[in-house]
């Protein structure tokens, strides 16, 4: 198994809100400036503090999904309903304004540019997140799995159109549909299945690495898949995030 | 000096029993590095292992057999979620090592999966940790370690190896998979020992 470090950082370091996105009706990528930030590895995360006026303050994890580079990370964040921390992040917060991250953090959920084998990325919802990291900076082939449940629903659209067709790297995007296609979509709404892992993933993985990221039920049903369909258990990576079963 | 975030009021669910920089869940969110491994009943075993190389082990029929706790108590994610008031049934660590000659003062846990982590000998012994078979009055599912799982709710819940095969006594304290990968050595929610620098 994986011996890593977590690179430096750990302490909390202030970071304005340079710049938002609006990704779908209900996620928004956050750009966040940080003084000294010196990047991070596709897949790790930040830990971000909001602090109320009266001292009492809010932690939550969140994915960096930008490319790797200095003094400035993306964070996208799905707002969940009731929650504390992500519907201020995705309806409240805007540029100039102040929050705190630690990070970055996560060394076992991550594509390091070093690695020569090609990746497998499977992701749900706002598990998609990481991946984007990793197909931004993608150096080796890159396949994306991708299952929203519907087309309004799915994160970064633009952005993986575009990698798709200008990156030096080979990415290759797949949508996948639970409950809404787009017209004209050649098949009706499904869960993905060993079908449609085969058609995508790599046959076997002696030399593909995969990572999976989605909610507690997407992650135990694709990576139970993928072990049927003979990938080795030690070369496929979870993130889980959102609440269970999702 | 603390940076305010304009607009943020928070909920303020706060809760004496909430280590620090914990937020309370109902739950039971899953957190591992990958897939969850499945293990036959049939070839199931446990084993003690101590550092001369002793080992004793336990088919799940004996491991069943041996005398039950049914421990309720709040365990607490690096994650940042605690869960107040599970329910579990599971053999006390006391009641495994009773028999079991040893100098260690540590032990590393061993999972189905290859999984690791490393927890001080004293951290698990007096009714502080269990091998635990049920959660709330049900096997325990896959998914949250079953059908056996280390259960030491007084630190993060790394700690509590989910698909636990052996626990490994030493002389010397060898960090485990989180703990190699960037995670404290020790593990103390209420110290909040999140992370190595911690
Ligand atoms: C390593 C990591 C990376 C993450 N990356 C991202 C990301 O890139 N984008 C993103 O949108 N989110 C991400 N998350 C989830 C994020 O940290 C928050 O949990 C989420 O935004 C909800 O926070 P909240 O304060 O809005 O809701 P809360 O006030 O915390 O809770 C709302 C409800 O959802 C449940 N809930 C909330 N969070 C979780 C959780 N993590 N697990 C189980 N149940 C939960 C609560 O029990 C509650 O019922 C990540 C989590 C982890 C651990």
């Amino acid at each position: 198994m994986a011996r890593a470090a977590v690179p430096g950082g750990l302490t909390w370091q202030p970071a304005t809100v340079a710049a938002t996105r609006a990704e779908t009706a209900t996620a928004r990528t956050l750009v966040l400036d940080v003084d000294g930030w010196t990047g991070h590895v596709p897949g790790q995360h930040v830990d971000v503090r909001l602090s109320a006026p009266d001292g009492y303050m809010a932690h939550r994890s969140y994915s960096i999904s930008s490319a790797p580079g200095p003094d400035r990370l993306e964070v996208t964040v799905q707002a969940v309903i009731d929650g504390e921390v992500s519907p201020h992040l995705v309806e409240v917060a805007e540029p100039g304004d102040h929050l705190e991250i630690r990070g970055p953090l996560g060394g076992w959920f991550v594509r390091r540019p070093a690695d020569p084998r090609p990746a497998l990325l499977i992701g749900g919802g706002s598990g998609v997140a990481p991946l984007m990291s990793m197909v931004r900076a993608a150096t080796t082939p890159t396949r994306l799995l991708y299952s929203t449940r519907s087309p309004s629903d799915a994160l970064f659209t633009a952005d993986l159109a575009t990698a798709q067709a200008t990156g030096d790297t080979p990415v290759a995007v797949t949508h996948v549909y639970t409950r809404v296609v787009p017209s004209g979509w050649p098949a009706p709404p499904r869960r993905l299945d060993a079908d449609i892992l085969a058609r995508v993933a790599w046959p076997r993985d002696a030399d593909v690495v995969a990572f999976v990221c989605g909610p507690t039920g997407f992650v135990e049903t694709v990576a139970d898949l993928l072990v049927d369909i003979g990938y080795n258990p030690s070369n496929i990576r979870t993130e889980r995030f959102g609440p269970t079963g999702g | 000096m603390a940076v305010i975030t304009r607009g943020f009021g928070g909920r303020r669910r706060d809760d004496a029993d909430l280590p620090p920089g914990q937020y309370r869940t109902d739950d039971f969110p899953v957190l591992s590095a990958g897939p969850t491994p499945r293990i036959d009943l049939d070839e199931w075993e446990l084993a003690v292992v101590t550092e001369t190389g002793e080992r004793s082990t336990w088919s799940w029929a004996e491991f069943t057999a041996l005398p039950a706790d049914e421990p309720t108590v709040d365990i607490h994610c690096v994650t940042r979620w605690s869960k107040f008031g599970t329910s579990w049934r599971g053999v006390s660590v006391d009641t495994l090592l009773a028999d079991v000659e040893t100098t260690a003062e540590y032990v590393v846990a061993h999972s189905y999966g290859g999984y690791t982590t490393n927890i001080p000998l004293e951290g698990l012994l007096d009714g502080q940790a269990w091998v635990a078979y049920e959660f709330d009055g049900e096997p325990l599912a896959p998914v949250h370690g079953g059908p056996a799982r280390l259960l030491v709710p007084h630190l993060y819940f790394w700690k509590s190896a989910k698909w636990l095969r052996a626990l490994e006594l030493r002389l010397d304290d060898e960090p485990g998979f989180w703990e190699t990968a960037g995670y404290h050595n020790d593990g103390d929610p209420w110290r909040e020992q999140r992370y190595l620098e911690d």
